[in-house]
């Protein structure tokens, strides 16, 4: 296994990138109305070499790689202007609440002129010639798209003024345009729509135009609310099980238990059959498919169905059986210890899901020569080739729709219920619409992987002198590549394989931002066949809360304050500077109750810098103050999050996702997690996986977005995660007095009563009506 | 197949359906009324919350049989008409607040925000945070600190 060393003197690239008055190249589209289509890729950066060695993360980052990656493709995306007045456009990314679509209404808006009620986005379905341009991951999506966009609709709004300068028989450079009008000597006004026919070119043609100066923006750089928000609290938006496909009728799974058990006889096929409202029951690869007029019906026949259930893929393990192949599979330190002047910590992370509210769902129509998919999908294109093999049919005759998601965090990545849903249809003969349900979510559904984390830093004479980081974790399913076969396929291969697809991904993402002399942060993994993948922020979280926590030891050990440590040895001024500012606005060291009080964690990741600055409370009574079928334990009861995102596209959008991270950050650090036992997790439900509710959210959040210190923007939708479970920890530890050791703090009590293994799904109430409000 | 009647949204409903087919697989798959989300089915997650003679309940956790033919049941489609107006005022609250990130939870939010303010002033006070800290329920994008904005500012306004 490579180790990779790091010079401790690399300083980080400056944030700027200056796009000037370049002119970015497009094309003309021959169409109805006008059409404007781009490569669907940001240039690469200019000062990011292609590695030929692991560069460090500053330099060159998992972002950095998706663009390049994306560099050669020929697929184009397309902005439409319509007749009547709206410019559409169909991302080719998913949706799952980061509010993406809301990002690329505005760049739309700000560069073509065009209100922003005026600029419907849509989903793009799979484009296999997209490649590996229509992955949403690594938080890259703005960074990717934030240039081709612009480009389409800067080009659009030229092509529509040059259509009025000749209708008109004045010169282009006469024109103005403005809430989605060209205006023109004399008063004369044309409103795009009349324009859209005209504007239309009969061939496809390449040309130039130049994008806005940031300084003159209106739109981009303010705040906006999403574009789908009216539809969300009507309850108008449509999630996938929302829809109405013909013939699609509610499908659920009966599953082992165990997971990825498989079925070795079903003992009731007719009777079940026969029960009320079930039209079809069909055994699949890891569990018996139930089709019914209702959900409900669903669930009552997996209550009845009598199964004989082989082995799964983990029985024999548990968390101390895992976590005890994690410690022996740790690479070893390379620096000694100096005897008394050493910190060596481990800090255990459980496995954690990441589920999210909306259960895995799919609808599958699956014919004899076609078939046509709805889900979302983080990356479709891997879908339909892989659905397309599964089913031995054409890529060409495999349609996949990507639909809004109920979120993902790192869950939609992979096409997991999209797959069981084409086997389903093509096994009845039928349309359906599959959802998971809750339990299977939890005991079936991806998770993020049980991890150890090692970290040794020796100091001498008031230098931290060499800090070396050791994780190791039950493999990350990278299964999904970078968006297309190709990848996806090289995550399987025996030779570099899912280990070194991850070790790339851990080199791309990882970095110390502390000048701590020699630094070496390596990624061990070990083959145990959970269904594993990225949870929102991958390996960050883990290993920069191991990191800070070990910050604030060596700190205690040097007689040094945790922030002024901190300013002693940061490498990158956009990460001091954020680290000054939330210490100032977060009154740091302000006198706190025993029991209580602040932590502070600092992480540079996506181009971004960010420090998270929070207050808890350990005492008795907050600990253990009441709550029925949930955990309490200590309350964080305020949180400051500051954050350099480069340029904030969207102020309102990055505030929510930054109050996003600080939420599963909170969880991460005291409640959440799976509990495995023999081959499967205890957890079932919402009320066993303990996400952050409302009585653990702190009551006073605060979110300060840094003046802009550069073009472009950064990556956010992650960001978020890392430090604030840094900064939980940290908190924990001062208030406590004690270091944490095991995450989350709460795993080794037990906090429900587990459902049973079998049913697989257990039945629903029906005491509903006894606790209105 | 028994059939069963109410008042949903304002309009009286008839609808075939075994009894003991929870009322939410009624609202959704029978009568294509999707507003309420499947998050659980357990009475836990409460992203179905709707409204029954005004009070928060999840229909995930009722058997259609023990709806009575009088009883109104108001999904989030339905709330706006109970104050006579395009939007609650919960729901601008939620839009001025730019609340939601997916959107799944929020419907059944926005039904609990408005009984639980209810509730409290039944009892004499305004919606405090300790009364927010007893909602259940779950936002996985965590959007809980808009959420307690926009109910104190939806509050003011109802």
């Amino acid at each position: 296994m490579a180790e990779h060393r790091r010079s401790p003197q690399v300083t980080a690239v400056p944030g700027h990138r200056g796009l000037g008055r370049r002119r970015f190249l497009g094309y003309l589209v021959a169409a109805p109305t006008l059409a404007v289509a781009v490569v669907a890729t940001d240039p690469p950066r200019a000062d990011a070499a292609i590695p030929t060695l692991p560069e460090p993360e500053e330099l060159f980052d998992l972002g950095d790689m998706q663009n390049l990656a994306a560099a050669p493709t020929s697929g184009l995306i397309t902005v439409e202007m319509r007749q009547d007045g709206t410019a559409f456009f169909a991302v080719p990314r998913a949706e799952v609440g980061q509010g993406m679509t809301t990002a690329v209404a505005m760049m739309v808006s700000e560069e073509l002129d065009l209100p922003l009620d005026k600029v419907t986005v849509g989903l793009a379905d799979a484009r296999p010639e997209l490649l590996m341009n229509q992955l949403t991951g690594g938080s890259n999506s703005m960074r990717s798209m934030y240039v081709p966009v612009r480009t389409a609709a800067a080009i659009a709004r030229q092509r529509l003024v040059e259509t009025a300068a000749a209708r008109w028989g004045v010169p282009a450079a006469e024109l103005t345009t403005r809430d989605g009008a060209v205006l023109g000597p004399g008063g004369r006004t044309a409103g795009y729509g009349s324009l859209a026919a005209a504007a239309a070119s009969a061939s496809t043609v390449a040309v130039a135009a130049s994008l806005k100066d940031p300084a003159g923006f209106t739109v981009l750089g303010t705040p906006h609310n999403r574009i789908d928000a009216l539809d969300i609290v009507t309850g108008r938006k449509q999630f996938a099980m929302d829809m109405s496909v013909p013939g699609a009728k509610p499908t659920m799974v009966a599953r082992p238990p165990t997971i990825n058990g498989t079925v070795v006889a079903v003992h009731n096929l007719a009777a079940v059959q026969a029960m009320p409202g079930i039209t079809d029951v069909v055994a699949i690869d890891h569990g018996v498919a139930i089709r019914g007029d209702t959900f409900g019906q669903c669930i009552d026949a997996i209550q009845a169905v009598d199964v004989t259930w082989g082995p799964g893929t983990v029985d024999g393990e548990s968390d101390d059986t895992v976590e005890a192949k994690l410690r022996a599979a740790a690479l070893p330190m390379t620096v000694p210890p100096l005897l008394v002047n050493t910190v060596d910590a481990e800090f255990t992370f459980a496995f954690a899901s990441n589920s999210p509210l909306e259960p895995d769902c799919a609808i599958a129509d699956v014919r004899a020569d076609r078939a046509e998919i709805w889900a979302s999908l983080k990356v479709p294109i891997v879908a339909q080739e892989a659905i397309a093999a599964q089913l031995g049919l054409p890529v060409s005759a495999v349609t996949v729709h990507v639909v809004q998601g109920g979120g993902s965090f790192g869950r939609h990545l992979f096409h997991d219920a999209a797959a069981e849903a084409a086997e389903i249809s093509r096994k009845m003969g039928k349309p359906v619409k599959l959802s998971w349900s809750r339990t299977d979510n939890f005991r079936q559904g991806r998770t993020h992987p049980m991890c150890v984390s090692r970290v040794r830093a020796n100091y001498a004479l008031g230098n931290v002198i060499s800090y070396e980081q050791r994780h190791t974790g039950v493999q990350t399913d990278f299964g999904h590549g970078l968006g297309e076969m190709i990848t996806a396929t090289a995550a399987h291969l025996p030779v570099a394989g899912n280990l070194g697809f991850a070790e790339t991904i851990f080199e791309l993402t990882q970095s110390s931002p502390y000048n701590f002399g020699v630094t070496t942060q390596l990624l061990n993994e070990i083959p145990l066949r959970f269904n594993t993948g990225s949870m929102r922020n991958i390996y960050s979280p883990n290993v920069v809360c191991a990191q800070e926590l070990v910050v604030d030891q060596l700190a205690a050990r040097m007689h040094k304050d945790p922030v002024a440590f901190r300013r002693s040895f940061l490498k990158d001024r956009r990460v001091l500077a954020v680290l000054d500012r939330a210490a100032q606005a977060g009154e740091w060291g302000a006198a706190m109750p025993a029991g209580t009080a602040q932590g502070i964690a600092v992480h540079s990741e996506y181009q971004a810098a960010i420090a998270v600055l929070v207050e808890i409370d350990c005492r008795p009574q907050t600990v253990n103050r009441p709550i029925s079928d949930g955990v309490t334990g200590p309350r964080v009861t305020k949180a400051l999050i500051v954050v350099d995102p480069g340029f904030a596209i969207n102020p309102t959008g990055l505030e929510a996702q930054m109050i996003g991270g600080l939420e599963d950050g909170i969880a991460l650090a005291l409640t959440s997690s799976l509990h495995m036992k023999a081959g499967i997790p205890l957890e079932g439900s919402w009320d066993d996986y303990f996400y952050t509710r409302q009585w653990n959210v702190p009551t006073d959040v605060r979110v300060i977005i840094m003046p802009s210190t550069g073009d472009s923007p950064s990556g956010a939708g992650e960001l978020g995660v890392a430090p604030s479970l840094a900064a939980v920890a940290c908190a924990y530890a001062r208030a406590t007095g004690s270091l944490p050791t095991r995450f989350p703090i709460n795993h080794g009590t037990l906090g429900f009563t587990p459902l049973p293994l079998e049913p697989s799904t257990p039945q629903s109430p029906t005491d509903g009506l006894d606790d209105t409000f | 197949m028994p059939t069963h009647t109410f008042i949903l949204n304002g309009q009286q409903v008839s609808v075939d359906a075994e009894d003991t087919v929870r009322l939410l697989w009624v609202l959704r798959d029978l009568l294509g009324v999707t507003g309420p989300k499947y998050g659980c089915a357990l009475d836990v997650c409460k992203a179905c919350t709707c409204h029954i003679n005004g009070k928060a309940f999840n229909p995930c956790s009722v058997p259609v049989s023990d709806i009575k033919p009088t009883d109104e049941i108001t999904t989030i489609e339905g709330l706006p008409a109970t104050v006579g107006t395009a939007l609650h005022p919960m729901q601008r609250a939620w839009l001025d607040h730019d609340v939601a990130q997916c959107g799944y939870c929020q419907p059944g939010q926005i039904m609990a925000a408005v009984a639980k303010v209810r509730q409290a002033r039944a009892a004499g006070h305004e919606i405090t945070d300790a009364d927010i800290d007893e909602l259940r329920n779950i936002c996985r994008c965590g959007t809980y600190s808009r959420i307690r904005e926009a109910i104190k500012a939806g509050a003011q306004q109802m």
